[in-house]
């Protein structure tokens, strides 16, 4: 059985824009999970988007005003939580220097303050309440994607895999090359929409080759390009973000 | 045949998604490109994971190049100084075109109608083999690699590998052809012999020899190259007239940064502990190696790069290539698809800066952002960080009128408001009704999307937006779910 955390936190969630409005299934399984182990969860409604679309597409100026809109929303939140690697890489790499651009003394400090306490969704369970085990239960053949921000910027190293190894009746199985880019990169699919088809083909036959009925990710944005091509080729096989395997439990299995 | 026929001109070229396209095409090309750097990428994971102050070295090397930049003026002249002292003669070129002139004079001076080549990048860069040719002076590529692209008239696709396009059997089919031998083999073995057999008769009878600079050394003014194959010190060695050109960027401050650099660059470049060929020359010795030693230190719009604060980085790198191993984009494309002799991340910040912005505008687009390429830099060049600065100044140029530019001003007005973006929620479901498709359970995908969304729908499908977001589920839940 999972471990219950000491403490009982007050965490603010995060959606992003577009798990919001494109995967709000993703939201309810943060809810979830977080419920379950007994932390509260609340959704400041004024939040929207974190930046990253613009800044990496190179429109820094639409970028700069979301930054204070972050922190108007998250400044009291005892801790942030977003169910998205590359979402987070932004607010933790960009942010700071964004604050910096803007100018405005008070935002820098805001900005530096609230920064420790915003987390990715695995990296919360694992680093903040130091869990393993969630109390999961999805018996299914599973293949985890190292998402490149989750991976590289972030950090989370073994973390995901960690949770989703101690998940009941999962059958997980390693995929070639899971470090490699799924080739998604924003705006890149479409504006290098060949070398980035290229590079999904790549990962596609690294996820089919797994056997798996599922490839999962700690980030939507990957997961919706890789799920993108599986059924564009009526692959069968499916894509879940981890807080949905995370959220799924025995009692209602 | 090779898909680059012509220079690698990033004035000339065209943009990366449409000479992408082309090498996406060659079957061969992406077959040879993703079997060598898979090969010396795992060569370099093995000999750097056997360094335990790797991540402590990659800081030292980092640190080493910035100060250099930060102090770039002093030691080039502390170089030109120190290099004059020992008997070289020292020439400044603002330009590429400046830099030919003062090579071609100079070879011309030194009376031979040939020269002897070590590979150079720098060269490649000004494309200065087709000026000596077209001065009647004849060139020779001694690298291996670079001689493969020369006799196939081919470009370069990698800045340390400039031939890793190329397999044995298209190798053997080149030597066959240019070296007239119907007979040879196709073992490594068979190659390197007719490689040697050829070069070794112009390294003893051409009197000039043009280098690049793997590092140049300010306090001693001496001048380092690194390489596999003995050809390098050949050319150092045995003519009467050495000229080497550099970049303004090559230079270090003194001869023990060394110590870092040559930890660096073999294990990051090659996958090797130590590189089996290192030359240091320093001025000119009376019975010993060449008798008139000159450096052409080229700026070629080095100095606006410098000038650029979150630029500036992209000067600190030594030129390893493990950057265009590890990255993704690169494996696809091979190297041609850049249009530049930089391909791949180093190139795609490179190149454009280079230019300007003038050329290459495409290039820090080529890129999903993935950071492999941050990972392995020795030097710790945030490529990422350079390639979304870059993307910025595009941008800028381009104005606010193209159809991106509003697209993108829209998406910012909507993210500035809450009531804005809950109404582009809505909008959405219903704007992309007519696209949507039901597939076999029910559910609704889009096959095909217009303009430049398009490319997303050309491999991929796309869910339905779903009929609730997740606020308005949160909303409807209450805020007391527990």
């Amino acid at each position: 059985m999972h471990r219950q955390s000491e403490v009982v936190l007050q965490v603010s969630l995060f959606i992003t824009c577009y798990n919001d409005t494109l995967f709000p299934e993703t939201g309810k399984a943060v809810v979830k999970v977080l419920e379950r182990l007994g932390h509260s969860v609340d959704f400041p409604a004024g939040q929207t988007c974190c930046g990253q679309m613009h800044w990496n597409t190179g429109y820094q100026a639409d970028a700069l005003p979301l930054v204070s809109r972050f922190v108007e929303q998250f400044r009291h939140a005892e801790a942030v939580v977003v169910p998205s690697s590359s979402c987070v890489a932004m607010i933790r790499d960009h942010y700071p220097k964004m604050a910096e651009e803007i100018g405005d003394r008070r935002l820098i400090t805001e900005v530096a303050e609230l920064l420790p306490r915003v987390y990715e969704f695995s990296e919360f369970l694992t680093k903040r309440l130091g869990l393993k085990d969630v109390g999961a239960y999805y018996p299914h053949r599973v293949t985890y994607h190292a998402s490149c921000h989750g991976l590289r910027n972030l950090g989370l190293g073994d973390g995901p895999l960690t949770l989703l190894r101690s998940v009941k009746g999962i059958d997980l199985v390693e995929i070639e090359n899971m470090e490699q880019c799924c080739g998604f990169g924003g705006t890149f699919a479409v504006k290098n929409a060949d070398v980035s088809s290229a590079m999904l083909a790549e990962k596609i036959t690294a996820v089919l080759n797994t056997g798996a009925e599922a490839c999962t990710a700690c980030d939507n944005s990957c997961l919706m390009h890789i799920q993108g091509a599986l059924h564009r080729q009526r692959t069968g096989v499916n894509t879940v973000h981890l807080a949905e395997i995370l959220a799924n439990s025995e009692k209602e299995a | 045949m090779s898909s680059a026929g012509s220079v690698l001109d990033p004035k000339t070229s065209p943009a990366f998604p449409i000479a992408a396209r082309v090498t996406l095409e060659d079957t061969q090309l992406r077959k040879n490109v993703r079997h060598a750097t898979e090969v010396i990428q795992n060569k370099r994971a093995r000999v750097v994971g056997e360094m335990p102050d790797w991540q402590q070295l990659r800081e030292s090397g980092s640190q080493i190049r910035q100060h250099t930049m930060a102090n770039l003026d002093y030691y080039l002249e502390e170089f030109e100084r120190n290099c004059t002292k020992a008997g070289g003669q020292v020439h400044w070129a603002r330009d590429g075109e400046e830099a030919k002139r003062i090579v071609t004079s100079l070879v011309k001076a030194s009376g031979s109608s040939e020269v002897i080549k070590i590979k150079s990048m720098t060269t490649e860069e000004i494309h200065l083999n087709l000026t000596l040719e077209a001065a009647q002076v004849h060139t020779y590529e001694t690298d291996l690699a670079e001689l493969i692209i020369q006799l196939g008239q081919d470009q370069p696709s990698h800045i340390v590998v400039p031939a890793l396009h190329k397999n044995r059997q298209q190798i053997r089919e080149i030597f066959q052809r240019e070296m007239n031998l119907p007979e040879l083999g196709e073992k490594p073995q068979d190659l390197a012999d007719a490689a040697r057999s050829f070069l070794r008769e112009k390294f003893l009878r051409v009197k000039t020899a043009v280098s690049g600079a793997n590092f140049l050394i300010a306090e001693s003014g001496g001048v380092c190259i690194v390489e596999s194959e003995g050809n390098g010190r050949m050319c150092l060695t045995l003519p009467e007239t050495l000229i080497t050109i550099a970049g303004i960027d090559k230079v270090l401050p003194r001869f023990q940064d060394l110590e870092v650099m040559l930890q660096l660059v073999p294990r990051s470049a090659t996958g090797e502990r130590m590189n089996p060929y290192n030359s240091i020359w320093t001025g000119i010795h009376p019975g010993d190696g060449p008798r008139n030693f000159h450096v052409v230190l080229m700026d070629n719009a080095r100095s606006e790069v410098l000038a650029d604060q979150e630029g500036r980085q992209t000067l600190n790198c030594i030129r390893c290539g493990a950057c265009q191993n590890a990255c993704p984009v690169y494996r696809q494309t091979g190297g041609h698809a850049y249009g530049s002799v930089y391909a791949g991340p180093i190139g795609a910040i490179l190149t454009p800066q280079l230019q300007q912005l003038h050329h290459a505008q495409t290039l820090p687009y080529a890129s999903s952002l993935c950071g492999a390429c941050y990972e392995v830099c020795p030097v710790k060049i945030n490529i990422p960080e350079v390639l979304i600065h870059l993307r910025n100044k595009v941008v800028k140029q381009k104005g606010a009128l193209t159809a991106e530019a509003l697209a993108m001003k829209t998406a910012g007005a909507i993210f500035r408001s809450e009531r804005r973006f809950r109404a582009a929620q809505r909008l959405g479901r219903f704007a992309e009704t007519p696209l949507v498709r039901r597939d076999g359970s029910g559910e609704g995908w889009i096959g095909w999307l217009p303009g430049l969304l398009g490319g997303w729908t050309q491999v991929r499908d796309l869910r339905e937006m779903p009929k609730e977001t997740f606020r308005e589920w949160w909303e409807k839940r209450g805020n007391h779910g527990r």
